[in-house]
């Protein structure tokens, strides 16, 4: 009796258990999957202009991409010969930009360790406040800035490497101390204990335990910033000018960065070639801009990978 | 080697906060002092006092005096890095360098002051440190694998390895096994009994039975109310403060009555 009573009881349970873990939440699976598409959705739209964007640089400018492109330069083509490339450029961009990260770099990453570990008060108020607004500074403007500040020393219309690389420095340097603070933050006061208590002083803890343990972070933001640079055209057009020949010296005369390479061949358009114009290529302006603009891509690529190498060889690893 | 430490009449702020007052007390050489008391009682606070850690916390000031075999630690000429390569610490959380392997972390001391050590002085240091914390067998076959990759309790004893590789006097524990199981606790434990023929250890613990277990002497902290200093109640031969404390507060603490 008690029996059949406790079985019946039990196939109720059953039942109500089933109900209630089965019952379906329709509201929430409706939004659900409206979130599902929206966030899809919203995936696709950012990735269509992207690969679009790649796929129309890699299209035009695989034509022209070739050994002869990368390994010479401008001078003495004109017209639409069927020649010339964008080695004088690629040398200046990345000559500029080196000289760039030399000069933000130390002065970025000493401003971030000031910031995380020694600056109180309103002087550390200030800068970060000074940081966040450069920032916001307009490439132009750090163009005009370097540009002025050379005209005090070199007199009007100096156009040389080293000035396009302060005026990218002007850019960089917030970059690389707003990345580096936020790496050095995420080291734990921990290991800074760790090492105080070994009787290590401050300096060297911050050397050797503070950087040593951010150090994949810091490259990491580093390589963003380069990156923020390396595109830039409006402050190098104006501090480092134009130029068809190749110059691996910053600090004489000017040199030729791939965007301001890019925007110069776009400007000249197509050749007016004649009728019977046998080495004439109508097109050999644009043809030469996307390949420089595909250069310059694969340029920012191969630097993005030895970041990711740097990273990988300097993080902490678990066993 | 071990020291014996005097403290007089230590206060001990947080800019204007007084969190502990008044404490004075006799830490014998090659013994084992323990601190109890509830949370926030500033028994920590005060350990880190015992090698001038506490400094690294912006505004933190004492008064009074803490001496190392009569020498003043807060003394116009005392240098406070020279301090804690004499006053060695070990904390809550077992805190390997995460970019170092296990030989780098006992060598630590040494390689991130940027002294000079032959290899087979270094060999020597490493073998010597990691069997004085009961680690070498456990891991001498995997030297050059990173610290962090060992379990909770053994990174704790890789820690006190790399603490006692420096050679200090005394070593402050701030609640080494809060974070360990009780295997790995048992094994500090021996390792504390092992240290104190050599060392002067003080360790701070929330655990009464453990204080019990391993302490020759036991402090006990307490704190009258929030905001209000923390202070030495009663300090005394383990035994004696677990089975006849003078203090009625004590007795409550020690029986389970509070905290």
């Amino acid at each position: 009796m008690s029996a059949t009573t406790s079985i019946t009881d039990d196939a109720g349970a059953v039942e109500r258990t089933r109900a209630l873990l089965t019952s379906a939440d329709t509201g929430r699976r409706r939004t659900d999957r409206a979130m599902t598409v929206l966030i899809y959705g919203a995936f696709t739209l950012a990735v269509i202009p992207l690969v679009s964007l790649l796929w129309t640089v890699v299209v035009n400018g695989i034509e022209r991409f070739n050994g002869d492109f990368l390994f010479t330069s401008m001078r003495g083509v004109f017209g639409g010969m069927d020649m010339g490339g964008a080695y004088h450029a690629a040398v200046g961009t990345l000559m500029i930009t080196l000289t760039a990260t030399v000069i933000s770099v130390p002065i970025g990453l000493l401003v971030a360790i000031y910031l995380v570990e020694y600056g109180r008060g309103a002087l550390a108020r200030a800068t970060t406040f000074f940081v966040d607004v450069m920032t916001g500074i307009p490439s132009i403007v750090a163009g005009l800035f370097a540009f002025a500040l050379f005209t005090i020393f070199l007199g009007p219309g100096a156009k040389l490497g080293i000035i396009a690389a302060v005026a990218l420095s002007v850019l960089m340097i917030p970059v690389v101390v707003r990345s580096c603070e936020e790496m050095l933050k995420l080291v734990p006061n921990e290991l800074r204990e760790a090492s105080y208590a070994l009787g290590v002083p401050k300096w060297l803890t911050i050397v050797r335990v503070v950087l040593r343990t951010s150090v994949a972070g810091i490259t990491t933001g580093v390589l963003l910033s380069i990156a923020r640079v390396i595109g830039e055209t409006a402050p190098i057009l104006i501090t480092a000018g134009v130029s068809d020949s190749i110059n691996f010296n910053p600090f004489d005369g000017r040199m030729m960065t791939l965007p301001v390479y890019i925007f110069s061949q776009y400007r000249q358009g197509p050749v007016p070639c004649r009728e019977d114009a046998l080495d004439c290529l109508v097109g050999i302006n644009f043809d030469r801009a996307w390949a420089a603009a595909l250069l310059l891509i694969i340029i920012v690529m191969l630097l993005n990978l030895i970041g990711r190498l740097v990273t990988r060889w300097f993080s902490p690893k678990l066993r | 080697m071990a020291q014996r430490i005097d403290v007089k009449d230590l206060n001990i702020y947080y800019g204007d906060f007084l969190a502990v007052e008044g404490v004075s007390m006799t830490i014998d050489p090659k013994s084992v002092t323990a601190f109890i008391g509830p949370s926030g009682c500033g028994k920590s606070t005060f350990l880190r006092t015992l090698n001038r850690m506490h400094e690294v916390i912006p505004g933190a000031r004492v008064d009074g005096s803490v001496e190392l075999e009569g020498v003043d630690l807060y003394g116009d000429d005392v240098d406070p890095v020279a301090v804690r390569r004499t006053v060695g610490m070990v904390f809550q959380r077992p805190n390997p360098f995460p970019t170092m392997s296990i030989r780098d972390n006992v060598l630590a001391g040494v390689k991130l002051n940027n002294k000079r050590i032959s290899k087979s002085d270094a060999d020597e240091l490493v073998e010597s440190s990691l069997r004085g914390a009961n680690l070498w067998n456990e891991v001498k076959d995997r030297l050059e694998k990173p610290g962090s990759g060992l379990s909770g309790g053994q990174q704790q004893r890789l820690c006190i390895a790399r603490a006692i590789a420096v050679k200090p006097q005394v070593v402050l524990m701030d609640e080494p096994c809060s974070a360990l199981d009780p295997i790995s606790t048992l094994a500090i434990e021996d390792l504390i009994q092992e240290l104190k023929k050599d060392y002067t250890i003080v360790i701070v613990t929330h655990n009464m039975q453990q204080a019990a277990r391993v302490s020759d002497r036991t402090a006990f902290f307490n704190i009258a109310g929030t905001g209000k200093p923390g202070r030495l109640i009663e300090m005394n031969d383990t035994a004696t403060i677990f089975s006849s404390p003078a203090e009625k507060a004590t007795e409550d603490y020690v029986s389970g009555r509070f905290g």
